[in-house]
């Protein structure tokens, strides 16, 4: 009993410690962007004696272009995780539950177009995207993302609905359902905590994505990503600022990911114990 | 007269024929019972007849119209899965009102008829609860209730009591064959077990390899077996095989005995007994005979032999089955 609780104890704080090393860049990005510029640079840097300031932000917002460039994330990782699941919930249905010989291979060929580096297809696309009129615009910037995440979210799906036994559907096309109702009344809610751990997995890709934003978009389809990238500007670096600009460029998705946590731990671990 | 048939019926995986070119008519109103080896096509069939594969050849009539490449839902069949295949994240009021509601019934007709049914199976405490929070025995009767309901032309029931511990399978068995004379409606039931076919048939259909050995009713195919193959499959404890001189005496290639033809005689057969086992209403005796051709006799209780003692056997003449070298039962 009592080797128990020191043993709890040990594991707590192992948890605690892993917990802070993988949060102290935020929290320190967090910390510095209250402080004024000076402080923000000053080494070894003080935690104490500190003139705390809203200024960073003040400057930040003021500035412009954070609320375009936010709404533009929302609507780029929002819109092209809609048009990735769109396609991928049919496909993964299809190979999870109708697999043929080559099916597996079609699994592997998809996920191997991940390997590719972005870098080496960057020239031809954005050649076709200045022919097609599609740079610096939301539509390109959707439809790359969406095409671009579908090998690994067809593939999540596929796992998740793995998970659903076949019979289950089989009875619900005894029923009377239709491919449709199949689709939405039984597999759909029974694979509900995958779909939302996928959905968040491929909305925070989508979120992230810079190195597309940042070569195919300029103003107005700049996401905070590329928004971020204009803080280290021709004047130098300014931390202060940089840092509030973080802090307001993950905020959104950090409220996301904290309200669904416990979805997302259920879909990571579906499956895991039953 | 018969309801559902099968033309020719074939269906192949790969290059393995899992269901090999059967006809058969399944009567209006009784259960029918597919009964094989593991691997032997009767669930393939079931699933054929349902509509879940499409047969590479032949055709299939339900109620004289051609059904062959018709949707499962058009079929008017219902089926119990081996694993219920319930749907999770609805209440058993759901679950058993999903093919009502799909087919457009209104709500209040709906409501009546899941709560005839769920009193019928003695569900009624049970309609709002998830199928995770029922036993076994109540996830099997909610399979049950959302076949029913429906009031399909014939039930497909695939295994659906192997998942049941004994006695409750046991109970199970009386209560869905109560059900099925009730409804009066036709049924085909697949097992592995020749036990449950045998309590649960008005016909069986023996099945190998995809192909029918023999299709009768039960003491049809445990008086009268076809062949060797069905000699074997039908009854437990299994006939008694004898090849060689003593089958010749009967002017077959192999002969078979029934535990219970077996009686200690005079002239025989000469054994050891190797095992008894006492089953309380009867006792099964092993015996090893002299070239080693193992032996199984019934004996009422009380007049067992102890093990080790030497005894002589003989069958009733009657009842020993004659099969010739093909396997095939001689008349």
């Amino acid at each position: 009993m009592k080797r128990g609780a020191a043993h709890r104890i040990v594991l707590t704080a192992l948890a605690w410690a892993a917990a802070l090393a993988v949060a102290f860049p935020l929290l320190w990005t967090f910390i510095t962007s209250f402080k004024p510029e000076l402080e923000a640079v000053a080494f070894p840097p003080r935690l104490t004696g500190v003139d705390w300031t809203l200024e960073n932000y003040r400057t930040v917002l003021d500035e412009g272009g954070y609320a375009r460039s936010a709404l533009n994330s929302v609507v780029i990782a929002g819109a092209s995780t809609l048009a990735a699941m769109a396609l991928a919930i049919p496909a993964a249905w299809a190979m999870a539950f109708a697999p043929t010989p080559r099916t597996r291979g079609l699994l592997l060929w998809m996920l191997s177009t991940k390997m590719l580096p972005p870098v080496g297809v960057l020239m031809p696309i954005y050649l076709i995207y200045r022919d097609a009129g599609l740079l610096d615009t939301r539509a390109g910037v959707i439809l790359l993302l969406a095409l671009g995440n579908l090998p690994v979210l067809v593939w999540m799906l596929y796992t998740h609905f793995r998970e659903v036994p076949g019979e289950v559907l089989e009875a619900a096309r005894l029923d009377g359902a239709s491919v449709v109702q199949e689709l939405t009344q039984v597999l759909l809610p029974l694979a509900l905590p995958g779909l939302a751990s996928a959905f968040l997995l491929i909305f925070t890709l989508g979120w992230n994505e810079a190195f597309w934003t940042l070569n195919l978009t300029s103003t107005e389809a700049a996401p905070l990503t590329a928004f971020m990238a204009t803080f280290s500007s021709p004047q130098g670096l300014f931390f202060g600022r940089l840092s509030a600009a973080s802090i307001l460029s993950i905020l959104p998705i950090v409220a996301i990911g904290w309200f669904c946590q416990r979805q997302l731990v259920r879909g990571l671990t579906f499956g895991a114990v039953k | 007269m018969s309801q559902i048939e099968l033309h020719g019926i074939t269906k192949r995986f790969g290059d393995h024929r899992a269901v090999d070119r059967i006809d058969l008519a399944i009567a209006r109103g009784g259960m029918t019972v597919f009964v094989g080896p593991s691997g032997c096509g009767k669930t393939t069939l079931l699933r054929l007849i349902a509509g879940l594969e499409d047969p590479d050849e032949g055709r299939l009539l339900i109620d004289d119209e051609d059904m062959t490449g018709t949707a499962p839902a058009q079929r008017g069949l219902a089926m119990v899965f081996q694993s219920y295949a319930l749907y999770p994240h609805m209440t058993v009021r759901a679950n058993i009102g999903f093919a009502l509601k799909l087919a457009g019934m209104a709500r209040p007709e709906i409501d009546a008829r899941v709560e005839r049914v769920a009193a019928m199976l003695h569900l009624t405490p049970y309609l709002d609860r998830r199928p995770a929070a029922l036993s076994g025995g109540q996830r099997q009767r909610v399979a049950i209730g959302r076949a029913v309901v429906r009031e399909p032309r014939a039930f497909l029931f695939d295994e659906p009591l192997s998942n049941l511990d004994a006695a409750l399978r046991g109970r199970m068995r009386v209560e869905l064959r109560r059900l099925q004379q009730e409804l009066g409606t036709t049924a085909i039931y697949v097992t592995h077990d020749q036990a449950e076919a045998m309590t649960m048939a008005d016909r069986i259909v023996v099945f190998r390899d995809g192909r029918i050995e023999q299709a009768g009713r039960p003491l049809e195919l445990y008086h009268r077996p076809a062949n060797r193959f069905v000699a074997g499959f039908i009854g437990s404890p299994a006939m008694n095989f004898l090849a060689g001189p003593r089958a010749a005496t009967f002017g077959a290639a192999e002969i078979a005995i029934r535990p219970e033809d077996l009686t200690v005689a005079a002239e025989g057969w000469s054994g050891t007994v190797t095992v008894v086992e006492h089953l309380g209403a009867e006792s099964y005796v092993h015996l090893v005979l002299e070239d080693g051709a193992p032996l199984v006799l019934r004996s009422r209780p009380g007049e067992e032999p102890a093990n080790g003692a030497k005894l002589r056997v003989a069958p009733v003449a009657a009842k020993v089955h004659r099969f010739g070298s093909d396997g095939l039962a001689l008349g």
